[in-house]
Formats: C-alpha cells, sequence, structure tokens
C-alpha cells in the first residue's frame, strides 16, 4: 500500500476528513531548511497530506494570493531543483505523510518529463497535481506510473457528466473536486451548489475525492466535510503566511492557522 | 515509438490540425479543468459554422461591407527602386476597418459567440489593435466588452486604450508579471475560467487552446486566400516570396496559409529581434526559443532552463510576446516557412523608408515585416515579386516612435 491509499485508510478508520493543507515551495522563506520546517509544522498541527506548489511565472488557473506567491518564490529563485530538495528533506523526517506536488507543465517538460519524474519519487513525492497537463495523456501517466506516481485527476463543476466518469475511472491517488469555477482562492466555495457533483463523482471512483479552491477556515472545511473525503486550503494559509516575519514565525502561523480547522472537523466527528 | 514523420513534399497542410488541434508535435488542448468543456462546445459549434453556407455567406458579406474587403495589393515602385531588387508588394491589411488585420478575425468569432449565446466579451490586448477590433464587434453585436491590458502596453499605446474606451468597452490594466501581452493572456484566462458560463473569449492570435489556433487562421486566412487570386489576376504568377511579422502569428498565418502547398513560394517570418537576439532582449520565440507549453498549446517558448517564460522585449507591443502558434512551430520544424528576426532598429528604418517613399505609415509590428522585404527583394533579381503582409496602421505608434527619437509633440 503506497502512503496516499495508506493515509487515507487510516482516516477512514478513524472517521476524519483528511485535511490538505497547500504552500508554495520558497514561499515564504527561499532557504530549504526553512521550508521543510514549514511542512512539518503543518504536519504537526494536523495536516493528513500535504500539497506543495511548484514556482511558475505564468501561473494561469491561480488567483491573486497564490500568484504573488509564485512572482516570490521566482524572485528567489525557487525552480523545481528546490522544490526536489524541500521533498527529499521534508521526507527525512516524515515517512508517512503524502507529498503531491502541484504546478503546471512547462518547467517540468523543459527539465524533461521522464527525468522529473524519477527525481521526485527519489525525493520521496507521492503524486503530481499538473494544472494544464491533459489528463488523458497515457504517455505521461505511464512514465509516472512506471516510478510509482499518481497523477492526480482534477474535477471542475463544468465536467460534463461522461468525462467525469471517465476520470473516476481512472483515478489513481486520489481525486480533486475544484470547488468553484474560477481561480484559487478567488472566491468562497459553497458546498450546496456542488455536493450532489461530488456526491456522483465519489459513488463513481475508487479512489477519495478531495475539494479545494474557495475553503477558507473551519466552517467552510466542515461545510464540505460531509460530502468530501479530504478538503484542500491553499489562498487563504498562503496570505497568512506571507507576513510572516522569520521562519519560526512562519511556523507558527501555520500552526495557528491549521489548529482551528483540525479541531473542527475532528470535533464533527466524534459528534 | 514516434510515429513516422512525413517528409515536407510529402505533406498537405490543408490536413492540419487534426481532431485533437495538433500541428505535428504541437497545438493541442493544455488547460486547467474547467476549461475541458467549453473548449469541446466551442470546438463543436465552431466545426459546424466551418460547414455551413450560411455562416460562411453572412461573415462574407461583413467582410465586404463592414471590414471594407477584399484590400488591395499595392506596388511599391518608389521603395522597390530605393531598395534595388525584387518588387516590393503591399497586402493593405492597414487598410480594413479598424486598421489592422485584427478585424478579420473578430467579426467572425463574434458570429461564433452569438450563435452561442453568449452576452460578454473578453479579449487580450498587445499592441490594443485586437482590443479595438474586439470592441469594435462588441459594440455592433450590443455584447459587453471587457478587455486585458498590460500596464507597460497601455502607457504606449493609449491612443488605442481611448478607442477601446469610446468604443463602450473596458480595459482592465494587467500589472502581474510583465505587465505585457502575455500577463494580459493569463488574466484573461483566469476571467474566462471564472465567467465561462456567459462569456466567449476572443483569443486574438493563432495560439491558444484548440480550437483557437485553427479559428483564428481559418478568420485570417481570408488574406492569403485574396492574396493568391489577386497575384494570379494582376501579375499572371504567384509571388517568389512572401513575409510577415510573427508575433503570435495571425496576420502571418493568415498570408501564409494559402500558400503552403505552393511549395516554390518562399515563406518567411519575421520576428522581433528587440535589441538583437544575441543580447537577449528581444521577442523571438521561433528563431531562438524552445519547445514548451504556454497557454493552452504545446508551442516553441522563450523560457529559461527552469521552464520559467522570460520576459521579452520589443519596440512593437504586438510582438512583445515569448509564444508563438503552434501552426508556426509546426511551419519551423518541416522546414516549410523560415523564421528571421528583425531588431527594432531596422523596423524602425523600414517604417521611415516606407513613409517617405510611398506615403505610407505602418504599424511597428507591419514595419518588421516591411524590413523582411526588403532583405528578401536586395536578394531576388528586378523581376522578382516579394509580397509582403501590411497587417496594420501606424498611427496608433507615433508616441511610441516620437520618445525613441527624443522628439517632444
Amino acid at each position: 500500500m503506497n502512503r496516499i491509499e495508506q493515509r487515507f485508510a487510516e482516516l477512514r478508520g478513524s472517521r476524519r476528513t483528511g485535511l490538505i493543507p497547500f504552500v508554495t515551495a520558497g514561499d515564504p522563506h527561499a532557504e530549504v531548511a526553512a521550508a521543510v520546517d514549514l511542512l512539518h509544522a503543518l504536519v504537526d498541527a494536523g495536516a493528513d497530506l500535504i500539497e506543495l506548489g511548484m514556482p511558475f511565472s505564468d501561473p494561469m488557473a491561480d488567483g491573486p494570493v497564490i500568484q504573488r506567491a509564485n512572482e516570490r518564490a521566482l524572485s528567489r529563485h525557487v525552480g523545481l531543483t528546490q522544490v526536489l530538495a524541500i521533498a527529499r528533506g521534508f521526507r527525512q523526517r516524515d515517512a508517512g505523510t503524502p507529498l503531491v506536488l502541484m504546478g503546471y507543465l512547462n518547467p517540468i517538460e523543459i527539465r524533461g518529463f521522464e527525468r522529473f519524474a524519477g527525481e521526485a519519487a527519489t525525493a520521496g513525492v507521492d503524486a503530481l497535481l499538473l494544472v494544464d497537463a491533459p489528463q488523458d495523456d497515457a504517455a505521461a501517466v505511464a512514465a509516472l506510473a512506471a516510478y510509482g506516481l499518481h497523477l492526480i485527476r482534477l474535477v471542475a463543476p463544468t465536467t460534463e457528466p461522461a468525462r467525469m466518469e471517465t476520470l473516476a475511472r481512472r483515478a489513481s491517488g486520489f481525486l480533486y473536486f475544484v470547488s468553484i469555477t474560477g481561480t484559487t482562492g478567488a472566491a468562497r466555495a459553497d458546498a450546496g451548489a456542488i455536493a450532489a457533483q461530488v456526491a456522483a463523482l465519489r459513488r463513481q471512483s475508487a479512489v477519495p475525492v478531495a475539494v479545494g479552491f474557495g475553503i477558507r477556515d473551519a466552517a467552510d472545511a466542515l461545510a464540505f466535510a460531509d460530502c468530501a473525503d479530504a478538503v484542500v486550503i491553499g489562498s487563504a494559509l498562503v496570505d497568512d503566511l506571507q507576513h510572516a516575519h522569520d521562519a519560526a514565525d512562519a511556523c507558527a502561523r501555520a500552526a495557528r492557522f491549521i489548529r482551528p480547522i483540525r479541531a473542527a472537523l475532528d470535533a464533527r466527528k466524534a459528534a | 515509438m514516434k510515429p513516422l514523420r512525413k517528409t515536407e513534399v510529402e505533406i498537405d497542410y490543408n490536413d492540419y490540425p487534426d481532431a485533437q488541434g495538433r500541428f505535428g508535435d504541437y497545438g493541442g488542448v493544455y488547460v486547467a479543468e474547467t476549461l475541458v468543456a467549453p473548449l469541446r462546445e466551442l470546438t463543436e459549434t465552431y466545426l459546424e459554422l466551418r460547414d455551413d453556407p450560411a455562416f460562411q455567406a453572412e461573415l462574407a458579406h461583413d467582410l465586404r461591407h463592414y471590414v471594407g474587403r477584399p484590400s488591395p495589393i499595392y506596388c511599391a515602385e518608389r521603395l522597390s527602386r530605393e531598395v534595388g531588387g525584387a518588387r516590393i508588394l503591399l497586402k493593405r491589411e492597414d487598410l480594413n476597418h479598424t486598421g489592422a488585420h485584427k478585424i478579420n478575425n473578430t467579426v467572425g468569432q463574434a458570429m461564433v459567440a452569438r450563435r452561442m449565446g453568449k452576452t460578454r466579451i473578453i479579449a487580450e490586448t498587445g499592441a490594443g489593435q485586437h482590443g479595438v477590433a474586439s470592441a469594435t464587434v462588441a459594440a455592433r453585436l450590443g455584447l459587453e466588452c471587457v478587455v486585458y491590458m498590460g500596464e507597460t502596453d497601455i502607457a504606449r499605446q493609449a491612443i488605442n486604450v481611448f478607442r477601446m474606451k469610446l468604443l463602450g468597452a473596458t480595459v482592465v490594466p494587467v500589472s502581474s508579471g510583465s505587465k505585457t501581452l502575455k500577463d494580459a493572456l493569463n488574466e484573461a484566462l483566469r476571467d474566462w475560467v471564472t465567467n465561462v458560463r456567459n462569456t466567449y473569449y476572443i483569443i486574438g492570435t493563432v495560439a491558444g487552446p484548440h480550437p483557437y489556433p485553427l479559428m483564428v487562421r481559418d478568420f485570417n486566412a481570408v488574406v492569403g486566400r485574396e492574396a493568391r487570386a489577386q497575384m494570379l489576376e494582376e501579375y499572371g504568377r504567384l509571388p517568389d516570396a512572401i513575409t510577415a511579422c510573427v508575433g503570435g502569428g495571425s496576420n502571418a498565418i493568415g498570408l501564409f496559409h494559402a500558400f503552403l502547398n505552393d511549395r516554390r513560394v518562399r515563406i518567411v517570418g519575421a520576428e522581433a529581434a528587440g535589441e538583437g537576439i544575441a543580447t537577449g532582449h528581444h521577442a523571438a520565440s521561433l528563431a531562438a526559443g524552445r519547445p514548451g507549453v504556454l497557454h493552452g498549446n504545446r508551442t516553441y517558448v522563450l523560457c529559461d532552463d527552469d521552464g520559467q517564460i522570460t520576459e521579452t522585449h520589443s519596440i512593437s507591443a504586438g510582438l512583445d510576446y515569448p509564444g508563438v502558434g503552434p501552426e508556426h512551430a509546426f511551419l519551423k520544424d518541416s522546414g516549410r516557412a523560415e523564421y528571421v528576426g528583425v531588431t527594432d532598429a531596422e523596423a524602425m528604418q523600414a517604417f521611415h523608408l516606407l513613409a517617405r517613399t510611398e506615403g505610407i505609415l505602418a504599424a511597428l509590428e507591419s514595419a518588421h515585416a516591411i524590413a523582411q522585404a526588403i532583405k528578401l527583394a536586395r536578394e531576388l533579381p528586378r523581376e522578382g515579386l516579394v509580397l509582403c503582409n501590411l497587417s496594420g496602421r501606424g498611427d496608433k505608434d507615433v508616441h511610441t516612435i516620437a520618445a525613441r527619437e527624443g522628439i517632444a509633440l
């Protein structure tokens, strides 16, 4: 059993909703050690999986908060080499928390898709989520699978039913339901509007379903806990972390941000 | 294993793109999942309209009565004499309504938008010509229009910004990244992903995800179709060489497409070499870039070794773009077309020469094509014919030119 399956099995066993924070590599601090400490702080505060953004100059699907995080990271020269170093550093002290790299295709293509897949697997990465990669690209999926990496498929509110079924059938790791028609963090997600679609997706899929884009706090997370196996929180966290005055403060902020959400999700289970 | 490639002479260029929107290794659909269904719907609608005689008849009517087509081919006698080589012929797209080839595409796409029942038009613009052409067709159909434009471009194309406002459009300044065309495209894509249910995105060049490279090419291909017939009728033969400037590449593919299967016609695209390709300050994606993925398609891009898209430079806002249409990438690899760099200085020189010998102020974009036509004319004998797409007029650029030459207006 790989780390993602293992983690979702544990969540199911304890009837908990998964919590997946997103941070951009190199933001708010570029040093690899600081970035690794931040990821550990997220796990210590209650993260079940980690989504780590790979900086890109043209993040077309991202809202202003994550765009600026990308710009900050790039201004400190954080690219795929640093992302891999952060993954390796994280894995040295955490053998169990799944690590998903999220980003855009061009940096990976320029490095070489297969080369990067091999490097990511060696660094302890579990899955890639590529915003602008064709989700039915069999060659890319095969290249990732050869290294034991999952390609996380996304489903959006605009996805047509037949395609949703295909994506559910081919899903690997977990499915990511994009909760708003828009960019990351641009609007508050409405659980009522998408609950039926997420429920349908869960029925069709053998893998768990996470929901993200526009989930900001404990109240939002709770609203989606009824319909999803996990929730992703990105922009709101990134927005908070950018105000950190040093690496230790970033870790403290991460903990303060994640703990109440974790507590709310766990209290729901107990209720 | 890769499929065996056809040799250049075996290719029928009318066969591209394929059903997946691919021109050989290039093109395709590289977008966020939210846009997959809307693009499929757009593809279906467009392919239907493409074969619909009523749609094509209405388009032809509008091109004649609203745009002012056909545009003439003008023989630049004095320019040719001055250059001292082959005759230079100009396809006068600058005489179209709104002053550039861009209107050919927006008139067509506006009809597609209307068919799809969309109530809101968005567009990105660099030089402002596509923004003006989009605002124009939106006004004509009574649709809301929002145009994204980089802050750098707003500063250097103030006249076009005001024209868009006069036409009732909202111009949204884009302050991210390099504040030019690529960032305007990012922002337009973000708007579209958010408002896709009621919004039609008129992409202004032959880039973006399928079906845009096909659709924008089709709507601009009227330029080459007309030019080819005009050459046969007025000169009794095809030109020896044709040339156009290439930013995203819509005016170039518009001229080139009808000539692609005429293997004896030499085809040369002029990219913006800015301060010189060796300086790194340029926008020559084909001449100096590498295959990558940007703005929904696989094509040549200008990026660093980390895959980050690099900032480009050109005196002309319309060529200041780090990608290029995938069909041009295909034509470069197949060898059917050549792509060369023309510097800011060469474009300026050509601008002045054309103005003084022919009484035509060319757009700075088109001045790159004129510079290339001059080079080609010098290589050919006097009886040779070089056809150059004069894609737009230069009124919009007078402030940029004055500033560059230290003249206060």
